[in-house]
């Protein structure tokens, strides 16, 4: 079976929320749509799940927030209790107004960075990464939503063209 | 339009009530005489007084002298030194580096005769100094929570002027709240600055303020002291209840004209009105923002007039302003539970759990701020501060770092929970009750000192205005349209959506 699917392309941002709309209730599964911009909205439109990314980055802060912690202790505490201008060294609690701003800075670390790090992995970016645009539109004024064919070919093309599609094209997928 | 409920109306007047009679119990079980004290004291550290002096004397004739006995003696020694007692940090300051700085004393006979009679006046001394802070106690317990709510109302008078300034399009649905919030300030200002002259002019034992007693700017008083003399410039009660006025004066003008304009923009075929509110933000903006300063020197810092930070001003600002919003936050919450305010939403609620959650940041950075540099450097005249706080209010001081960060911390970072209507509640009821003891540690222990204890004069100073402040409240709402009409924004708000 070959892998056709069909590209409709769209010029403006409120047709593309109407065609959208259109093509759930009409049971059409949209592959992917490319935007140039965020458009408010479309994911919900589409029905896609919401991002755990912000749950991600609760975790990677506790991580942070315990290297810190540990590092500190061990260092400071544990290995080699100076006195170093009369701080308390005796255990971590007496002095932890000092590492507090390490422990805040190091929780925001963690949590920024590792985050950033899952959405490249996730969104697989990375430099040199192939380029996925479909139609080099998109990324300036175009929008432009991918539906699989999995029936009649002429009856999808009507249907997206009254969507108020500028152009309507079936391309082979590889 | 909104009713107050027959059923609020009676909470109300039960809590005023109630608080009243907690009121006057605090001020009947204060000690009127030195005799009174001197019977608590030896009923309750007889004890402990009575090994003390037996250790000193089997010392002195044993010519055995420990350690910690000797510190002891050294603290006794050096806390007799001090010309007034009034003030608790600078007792403490002393009591904690004498015992660092105790020389070892070569003649141990003559020293421990010396002690055994200091002891006595010492006992005198120490009864005096208990019985001023009891006899503080009911009127500070009254302070806190009287500048508690009309601060509360400031904040949320602030916050109002910030909407108008900033043209925010997601809050005028709720100017009406903000507006009832705020007409607490006029009720609220007028006891506060009556308790203000009558801490002046020292009705009824009141001495909240140590320097407002003429003896310690007096040379020639063994009361004397050469630091607050020193500041007198600034320390004065005439200059004190004058800047008093002015600032809350502006305050209740600034209130009178917000409300004044915004009641007639909802009649208004222009935006005049709206306009006048806009300038008079801006203007109350920049004066709120000076006075507020100046405000938490007098009225809370100088309880402490020994002491001196340079963000309290700020960290006061933080303080309120969350408890402010919280109080927004809850009371529409309350009126969208009774069938008013359709078309506030849920992304309004979620817009002001945001602000309790970040301002509950921003409160603790300051806290933090303040209270690590006066640790880290641990200059003997500012660490008093902490050093009382530490020793005598541990649970208050360190519960509220739980109640006012970890707890907003933990339960607003959620963003499905900030539309939760029980977790803004509950959260909102934690950092109210969580601000209220900031408060409380602001002002307690330079005035109550070791003696405190949130007991009937506290509760019913708290409940007596909670409930005058939900009367005037609740009075204020019944008063306009529960939603404004002819705002410019008003209907970006209704449809307002995060």
């Amino acid at each position: 079976m070959s892998n056709k699917v069909i590209h409709a392309i769209y010029n403006d941002d409120d047709v593309l929320m109407d065609a959208v709309k259109q093509t759930r209730a009409a049971h059409h599964h949209i592959e992917e749509i490319y935007t140039p911009f965020p458009v408010h909205g479309l994911d919900k439109a589409m029905g896609l799940a919401p991002t755990r990314i912000a749950i991600c980055a609760f975790l990677y802060g506790l991580v942070g927030l315990s290297v810190a912690t540990w590092m500190m202790n061990f260092i400071m505490i544990q290995d080699w209790p100076q006195d170093i201008g009369g701080k308390p060294s005796f255990n971590y609690i007496d002095n932890m107004p000092a590492f507090v701003p390490i422990m805040f800075e190091l929780t925001v670390f963690f949590a920024a960075h590792l985050m950033v790090i899952t959405f490249y992995m996730r969104s697989k970016l990375w430099p040199f990464k192939q380029a996925e645009n479909p139609d080099v539109r998109t990324t300036d004024d175009h929008f432009l939503m991918e539906v699989g064919i999995h029936g009649n070919e002429e009856e999808l093309i009507s249907f997206f063209t009254n969507t108020g599609a500028v152009e309507v094209k079936v391309v082979d997928k590889h | 339009m909104y009713t107050f409920s027959s059923k609020l109306k009676t909470f109300s007047f039960v809590l005023m009530i109630l608080g009243a009679i907690g009121i006057g119990v605090g001020f009947w079980q204060a000690p009127k005489t030195i005799e009174d004290v001197e019977k608590i004291l030896a009923d309750s550290h007889h004890g402990h007084e009575a090994a003390h002096v037996e250790k000193v004397a089997h010392d002195a004739e044993a010519h055995a002298v420990t350690e910690p006995a000797h510190s002891e003696v050294a603290v006794v020694d050096s806390t007799k030194a001090i010309v007034t007692d009034s003030v608790h940090a600078t007792h403490e300051a002393v009591d904690s580096t004498a015992v660092a700085v105790a020389p070892v004393a070569d003649n141990h006979d003559t020293h421990k005769k010396e002690t055994v009679a200091h002891e006595a006046d010492h006992d005198k001394e120490h009864a005096e100094h208990v019985f001023h802070q009891l006899q503080n106690k009911p009127w500070a317990a009254l302070y806190v929570a009287c500048i508690f709510f009309m601060l509360i109302s400031v904040g949320v008078l602030a916050f109002y002027a910030i909407q108008y300034a900033a043209q925010a399009g997601w809050s005028p649905i709720l100017f009406r709240v903000m507006e009832g919030i705020t007409s607490y300030l006029l009720p609220g200002s007028i006891i506060f600055f009556i308790l203000l002259v009558a801490a002046g002019m020292h009705w009824g034992h009141n001495h909240l303020f140590v320097w407002m007693d003429a003896d310690v700017i007096n040379p020639e008083s063994v009361k004397f002291d050469k630091l607050i003399f020193l500041k007198k410039g600034w320390l004065s009660v005439g200059r004190f209840l004058a800047t008093a006025a002015i600032i809350l004066v502006v305050w209740n003008w600034v209130r009178f004209k917000f409300r004044q304009n915004s009641i007639a923009q909802d009649t208004a075929t222009d935006n005049a009105p709206y306009k006048k509110n806009f300038k008079l933000a801006a203007f109350f903006l920049v004066f709120f923002i000076v006075s507020e300063s100046i405000m938490s020197w007098d009225w809370i810092m100088s309880v402490d007039p020994h002491w001196y930070s340079t963000l309290f001003g700020w960290y006061v600002f933080a303080s309120f302003f969350v408890s402010g919003i919280t109080v927004i936050a809850m009371i529409t919450l309350y009126l969208k539970s009774k069938g008013y305010l359709e078309h506030v939403n849920t992304s309004h609620i979620h817009d002001l759990a945001k602000f309790m959650f970040g301002i509950s940041i921003f409160w603790t950075y300051l806290w933090f701020s303040q209270f690590m540099l006066i640790w880290y450097s641990n200059i003997p005249e500012e660490v008093t501060y902490f050093v009382t706080r530490i020793e005598h209010y541990k649970l208050p001081f360190f519960g509220m770092l739980a109640l006012n960060f970890i707890f907003p911390l933990l339960i607003l970072i959620n963003t499905d929970f900030k539309r939760l209507t029980w977790i803004v509640v509950m959260a909102g009821v934690v950092i109210l009750f969580g601000h209220y003891i900031d408060f409380f540690n602001m002002i307690m222990p330079a005035t109550v000192g070791d003696q405190w204890f949130i007991g009937i004069p506290e509760i019913g100073s708290l409940a007596f205005f909670l409930g005058l402040f939900i009367f005037v409240v609740f009075s204020a709402l019944t008063k306009a349209p529960i939603e404004p009409k002819g705002n410019p924004f008003i209907e970006e708000s209704k449809h307002f959506h995060y």
